[in-house]
């Protein structure tokens, strides 16, 4: 393989960046300096190539030093890593984090997706567009930033040698406005939790998640006790009976999935936690990691112990700079504490939703782009640098806990029979309460939304998204569906990521449809053709069809949009494509575009 | 030690056996491991593919060769997907033609496929693919040929992304990784590091890459240059088979010749030295045939 290297030296700054994760270079053939062993020593071979997962690493660091990755920096972290720099440039142009062309080092991102749009958010980018410019260079618009619950939403980053970065929400004008003035630098603020039941999220506003004192006065680490005394097979015996399901969208047993993982004959097993919780709408997986990290780490470690997972990696979404540094924060201490046992790795996301579809995060880790991969083979059999892996959403693993301890039976007898125990739903949009809620699976929509105090006063419903951008609408009328796998299945709805966004008379039901349109367009990862080219037609007929006069869609638009839909859906390799037409096709069942039963 | 080495049990992998698939209603027996475009083609079944080639690892990223199997809730692409005992495949049910139809739509309404060969010509007819239907504005990756140097021009207003390039210029064949796919999404296109011209990157013009594109899109500079000029015409040209006087390897040549001047080199695919692929030598160094020839 050639590494050549024609842009020019890489700055101090650039340099120290690289360095700083990579150690100093130790010779010519790694951009360092020249020494006499060079002329004899050719550099290379497995011990090299072997770091290009730290690609990802070495690019954040560039990014968070420098504000963007520039040719010559790119070209030393390439000879750093034995890495072509045309692989490197594709995988740096694949995520919208990284920047190829150079920018200022304060960066604002304000989201503009669904509940930050009913919250505001278009009037607050046309003020900034009034006062700074188009979008583009020192703000930016974003998708879905997982504050949804404080929308409107924003995340504000600083380059530098310490890199700065913060969640401002709810975000004003007057505070975007100072921001990007250099003024004051706005604090992250959490929002209690309003007091109800809890099973899940019990511990959540009662201890300092920053303790594993505290967390151990709260019960933290009596699972991992109970695990070992139960043995592998006893914890995935416990799993399996509490029929325990997916809450990453997918709905898998998690059972079965340990189990395979377990008799997998390859060594070594490895553990990814999926915590790139992108959905639109959703934010979950935050909030348990940002205020109850230690137990999503105890919860991997009995995983890791059932499963035989040699080594683990937690993926958190780049956007989540608190959950990482409390994530990280709560396996040091673990390690410490010699709770933890074997390595997680925590690694950031860099802007690309489709890096929560499994396999395609096994490549963003493998320092690739985040292109999924085609199944099968599965990832219990052919997973992470191609060996048997375990999976699990964040929430799902947290469910393990009270399993473990309270035992399978008592577990399941919480939900209804196909759906055990509860369900955390992140409501947003126009409801009194927007926020984190937990029930139990089987509860009504309409009981959900009545728990968040129902409509604003004077309002009447429009309809619900559920499940996020990949989910779809549901109406009034069906209000009274059960929120289990099975009961939104007979609706032929999804409780997806538990994203439920509510929408009343003031939203703008088109914006939204040419949103979600936006979405998947943005966030196709452009591999397959029906996907990268049926998004951008699905957005463009759909334009087409909803500027139309009331009802005076052409019937052939219409047509199109059903075409492009069911061959997205057929014919797409992954769950994006897949689902990229669920929510505008039920939309405009929803608008009257579409008759609703053709 | 060189014996214990010897004594060491060697895994030569599990024998093959056949398994019975049924394909339209029927039945046959196909070798384990094949995929199910090879059963396909023991059937005589015609099967369109375009990021499928022998002497690639299959990328399946462009969906037109997608079959229904029983029991499987989505479509499954047949250049990948290896035989499994029991399978029943339909391969031309209205959900297949209409994935077919409607991917050969996407493509052609977004990217130059007019010097594809006849074959995808005849897919676009047999599935009644329209693409103007999407309209006229519509995003496509239309853009000027890139000509960077003297031996071949990439006209990436004609990438289908089937990623056939990457592989050739990667580790199926030449291992120089000069391309890769960079962007994302509809933007997603091949480039060099920062879209440098080819000089400037590590390319060392092997052509291997102008071998495996189906679309035309790599073209030797000789062919661009002749058809920008209207000269171009395939029935006046004949193929010579021979092999490289270059060096001890043997590959085997292809010369396209027009009015007795070379205008391109292929090797074939089948070849067992070269399974297509060459170098620089063979693929551009053909110069001094008709410079001798000239004086
Ligand atoms: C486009 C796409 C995005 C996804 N994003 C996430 C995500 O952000 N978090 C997550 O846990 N699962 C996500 N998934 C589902 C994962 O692929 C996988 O099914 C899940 O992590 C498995 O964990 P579970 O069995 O615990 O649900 C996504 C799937 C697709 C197709
Ligand atoms: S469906 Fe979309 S996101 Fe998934 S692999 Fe295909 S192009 Fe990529
Ligand atoms: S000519 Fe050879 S080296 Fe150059 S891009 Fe094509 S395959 Fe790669
Ligand atoms: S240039 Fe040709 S071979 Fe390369 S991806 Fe495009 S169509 Fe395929
Ligand atoms: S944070 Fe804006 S929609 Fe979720
Ligand atoms: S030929 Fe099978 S996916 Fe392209």
């Amino acid at each position: 393989m050639d590494i050549r290297t024609t842009g020019g030296p890489p700055t101090a700054e650039e340099m120290a960046a690289v360095d700083g994760v990579l150690g100093d270079p130790t010779s010519l053939w790694e951009g360092g300096a020249r020494h006499p062993a060079d002329d004899h020593v050719a550099f290379g071979g497995h011990a090299t190539r072997s770091q290009r997962p730290l690609l990802l690493p070495v690019l954040h660091a560039i990014q968070d030093r420098v504000g963007w990755v520039s040719r010559g920096a790119l070209e030393y972290a390439c000879r750093r890593l034995s890495i072509p720099p045309a692989e490197a440039y594709g995988v740096v142009t694949f995520y919208a984090r990284f920047a190829t062309d150079e920018r200022p080092a304060m960066a604002l991102h304000v989201c503009d997706d669904l509940a930050c749009k009913c919250a505001g958010a278009d009037e607050l980018c046309s003020e900034l567009e009034h006062a700074f410019g188009p979008a583009g260079n020192s703000w930016r618009r974003s998708p879905c930033l997982g504050l949804c619950d404080r929308a409107p939403a924003a995340l504000v980053e600083r380059a530098g040698a310490s890199h700065q970065e913060v969640q401002v929400a709810p975000v004003t004008v007057e505070v975007a406005v100072e921001v990007l003035r250099g003024g004051r630098w706005p604090e992250s603020v959490n929002r209690p939790l309003p007091d109800r039941p809890r099973k899940l999220l019990r511990r959540i506003g009662a201890i300092d998640p920053e303790s594993i004192d505290s967390y151990r006065e709260h019960g933290g680490y009596v699972a991992l006790r109970r695990a070992i005394e139960l043995g592998p097979e006893g914890v995935i015996r416990e799993v399996t009976e509490a029929r325990l399901l997916g809450r990453g969208g997918a709905a898998f047993p998690t059972g079965r999935k340990w189990d395979s993982v377990a008799k997998a004959p390859v060594r070594p097993h490895y553990i990814v936690c999926n915590a790139d919780e992108s959905e639109p709408g959703t934010f979950k997986d935050r909030e348990l990691m940002e205020r109850d990290p230690f137990a999503v780490v105890e919860a991997m470690t009995i995983a890791a112990f059932a499963t035989g997972c040699e080594q683990g990696y937690l993926y958190v979404r780049g956007e989540y700079p608190l959950a990482r540094r409390r994530i990280e924060n709560a396996i040091n201490q673990a390690h410490a504490h010699g709770f933890l046992n074997f390595e997680i790795e925590v690694r950031r996301g860099a802007g690309a939703y489709i890096c929560g579809e499994e396999t395609a995060l096994f490549n963003s880790i493998e320092g690739k782009r985040g292109e999924p991969r085609n199944k099968p083979p599965f990832p219990v059999q052919v997973g992470l640098f191609g060996k048997p892996t375990l999976v699990n959403n964040v929430e799902t693993l947290v469910n393990v806990l009270d399993i473990v301890v309270d035992g399978a039976v008592a577990f399941a007898a919480t939900g209804t029979q196909d759906s055990t125990g509860t369900r955390l739903f992140c409501l947003s949009g126009n409801v009194h309460e927007p926020g984190l809620y937990e029930v139990p699976m089987g509860t009504t929509l309409r009981a959900l939304i009545e728990l968040a105090g129902g409509l604003r006063d004077g309002r009447t419903l429009q309809a619900v998204l559920l499940g996020g951008a990949a989910g779809s609408f549901v109406t009034e009328q069906q209000l009274d569906v059960p929120l289990s796998f099975e009961g939104t299945r007979a609706i032929g709805a999804t409780l997806g990521s538990g994203a439920v966004i509510v929408l009343d008379d003031t939203a703008d039901m088109k914006q939204i449809l040419l949103r979600i349109a936006r979405f998947f367009r943005d966030e196709s990862c452009g591999q397959c053709v029906p996907c990268r080219v049926g998004t951008v037609r699905q957005e463009e007929v759909l334009h087409r069809v909803l500027s139309a006069r009331n009802g005076d869609a052409h019937s052939s638009d219409i047509n199109l949009l059903t075409d492009i839909a069911q061959a997205m859906r057929d014919a797409s390799i992954c769950g994006l494509g897949q689902t990229a037409a669920n929510a505008i096709s039920s939309g405009l069942i929803q608008l009257n575009v579409v008759a609703r039963d053709g | 030690m060189w014996w214990r080495v010897m004594a060491e049990a060697v895994f030569v992998g599990l024998p093959k056996r056949f398994v019975k698939v049924s394909i339209d209603g029927q039945e046959l027996d196909v070798l384990e491991g094949l995929t199910i475009l090879d059963a396909c083609r023991q059937l005589d079944i015609d099967t369109p593919t375009l990021c499928q080639l022998e002497t690639l690892t299959p990328v399946n990223v462009c969906r037109v060769c997608v079959v229904e199997v029983e029991g499987s809730r989505v479509l499954v692409p047949a250049c990948s997907r290896k035989v499994e005992a029991g399978m029943k495949i339909r391969t031309d049910s209205e959900r297949v033609r209409h994935s077919r139809r409607l991917v050969l739509e996407l493509l052609a309404s977004s990217v130059d496929m007019s010097l594809c060969s006849a074959q995808v010509g005849g897919w676009m007819s047999r599935y009644g693919a329209t693409p103007q239907r999407f309209g006229d504005s519509v995003a496509t990756v239309a853009q000027p040929v890139k000509i960077d140097n003297d031996l071949y021009v990439r006209d990436y207003s004609r990438c289908i992304l089937c990623y056939k390039c990457v592989e050739a210029c990667g580790v199926d064949a030449q291992n120089t990784f000069a391309i890769g796919v960079a962007g994302r999404g509809f933007d997603s296109h091949i480039s060099t590091e920062f879209t440098v011209p080819l000089p400037e990157s590590a390319c060392v013009y092997c052509g291997n890459c102008i071998g495996v594109c189906p679309t035309g899109a790599l073209m030797f500079k000789s062919e661009h240059d002749m058809r920008q000029a209207g000269t171009w015409d395939e029935s006046r040209q004949t193929v010579t088979e021979t092999v490289c006087p270059y060096c001890g390897v043997g590959c085997m040549l292809e010369l396209h010749v027009q009015d007795n001047s070379i205008v391109k080199v292929t090797s074939p695919l089948n070849n067992s030295v070269t399974a297509g692929h060459l170098c620089v030598k063979g693929r551009f160094g053909f110069q001094f045939v008709q410079r001798r020839k000239q004086e």
